[in-house]
């Protein structure tokens, strides 16, 4: 057994939250890098050249990347042999967030009641996803969601029938819909499987695989290359105004579904994909 | 066509712009989301003055984040405009120069385009870093209750932006 003190849990989400609001992963860096030289169009080169140089200012003056630093989601991958002291885990993880976007200077987007709407002036709560794994670590990830492109998912409950075919015109749909306001290139996270929400689960915690890393199921790469050439030739491009570059990645996960169904989640998400973990 | 052009504008020199014009916007414009909109509706419905004067302006949809010490805004990119299209064709209908937000609007709003000689126009989504450096003035001017969702007079400075939709309903978008 293994005691890991709740503040150090709160302590390493503030610091993350500031982190990736302000400076995107290199995974991310370089997907972005790489469509400047692919996208064919001028006003679509131009663009993605803008969206570069945000990323500069941003690291360099603290200027958040995008004025939408989203819902802290946060995936916390708990070590069955760790013990957590000195307070609620929970509550150290909101107090961590708490914590990231006052004294970083980050928006508070949150509103305590989805019909009342008062914003909670702390960006609190996060959305939290817990799953117990072997060993005596904690893994935090989190991806603060914008809403622009949250705004554009889908989730299609599929007939077994539909099979692949029925699959992949459910992600172009989903594209095709999303167009301009999920601000493109998209990354496109895809939950195949599972029920209702281990799909939308899957689509959402799919989207902090690296940019560029494929599924290791052969069949699943193929078909993330396929989507991805695919979305691309759909002309959609850069801020949604025309070119070849309108998504960055494909990530896909599945699950072993019911007889009956075939669950499929779309979670798109703008360029500004941020993702970040540390392990404690 | 690049234009550089000081906002803002009278109606009949919004009409003359047209979809893919690259524009940089100097002078004044207003921010405005979605929870300030709610509030001008419930305005409008009780016959009561509007935070500003709208005749002629231009609406930025846009919620920043705080600023740090010494700037005057924090990251200030475009949210989704589809967001406001059930208030926007009677702020255009009562005088509402322009638009600036990304993605699409409903045909109610682009018909509201067209009827009023108006014009929308998109910034870059995610890039509201860079975006703030053309704004070089803050001043918060009506809902301070709503943070980030206040109403906001903002002096921009080559504020870069591109006609989308124009008064003769003309798209980029596909």
């Amino acid at each position: 057994m293994r005691e890991i003190n709740v503040a150090c849990v709160r302590d390493a989400v503030s610091e993350m939250c500031i982190r990736i609001n302000h400076v995107l992963s290199e995974d991310m860096q370089c997907a972005l890098k790489n469509a400047v030289a692919c996208e064919k169009s001028e006003l679509g080169k131009q663009i993605l050249s803008q969206l570069e140089e945000n990323l500069v200012v941003a690291e360099e003056e603290m200027i958040p990347i995008c004025q939408d630093t989203g819902m802290a989601v946060i995936f916390m991958e708990i070590g069955q042999d760790v013990h957590f002291t000195d307070g609620n885990l929970e509550d150290a993880i909101n107090e961590g967030v708490r914590k990231g976007y006052v004294e970083g200077f980050l928006r508070k987007s949150v509103v305590d009641d989805p019909l009342i709407r008062n914003n909670t002036k702390d960006n609190t709560p996060a959305v939290i996803h817990y799953s117990v794994v072997p060993g005596n670590k904690v893994k935090i990830t989190i991806s603060p969601k914008g809403f622009g492109s949250e705004n554009m998912s889908r989730v299609f409950m599929l007939k077994p029938a539909d099979g692949i075919e029925g699959v992949k015109n459910a992600i172009l749909t989903a594209v095709k819909d999303a167009g301009p306001n999920a601000c493109p290139p998209m990354v496109i996270g895809v939950g195949i499987g599972g029920t209702f929400e281990k799909c939308a689960l899957m689509a959402k915690h799919v989207l902090t695989r690296e940019a560029g890393k494929h599924s290791d199921i052969e069949y699943v790469k193929e078909l993330e290359t396929e989507m991805l050439k695919k979305i691309n030739e759909l002309g959609i491009g850069p801020a949604g105004l025309g070119g070849n570059v309108t998504a960055l990645a494909v990530n896909i996960e599945t699950y072993p579904t019911h007889i009956a169904g075939l669950p499929v989640a779309i979670n798109i998400c703008c360029h500004v994909n941020r993702h970040i973990s540390r392990e404690i | 066509m690049i234009k550089h052009i000081n906002v803002p504008l009278n109606k009949e020199e919004y009409s003359k712009l047209e979809a893919g014009d690259y524009v940089y916007l100097t002078g004044i414009i207003y921010s405005a989301r979605d929870a300030a909109h709610k509030r001008m509706q419930q305005c409008l419905d009780n016959n009561e003055e509007l935070p500003f004067d709208i005749k002629d302006q231009i609406i930025y949809y846009m919620g920043p984040s705080p600023a740090r010490e010494g700037k005057v805004i924090g990251s200030a990119g475009p949210t989704t405009a589809g967001r406001m299209d059930k208030y926007t064709p009677k702020l255009l209908d009562l005088g509402l120069g322009a638009m600036i937000g990304k993605g699409k609007r409903s045909a109610d709003v682009m018909n509201a385009i067209v009827r009023n000689g108006s014009v929308y126009f998109a910034a870059v989504g995610g890039a509201g870093a860079l975006l703030s450096k053309a704004i070089v003035g803050s001043e918060v001017v009506a809902y301070d209750d709503l943070g980030t969702e206040a109403v906001r007079k903002l002096e921009v400075k080559d504020f870069p932006v591109i006609v989308v939709a124009d008064s003769k309903g003309n798209c980029l978008y596909k």
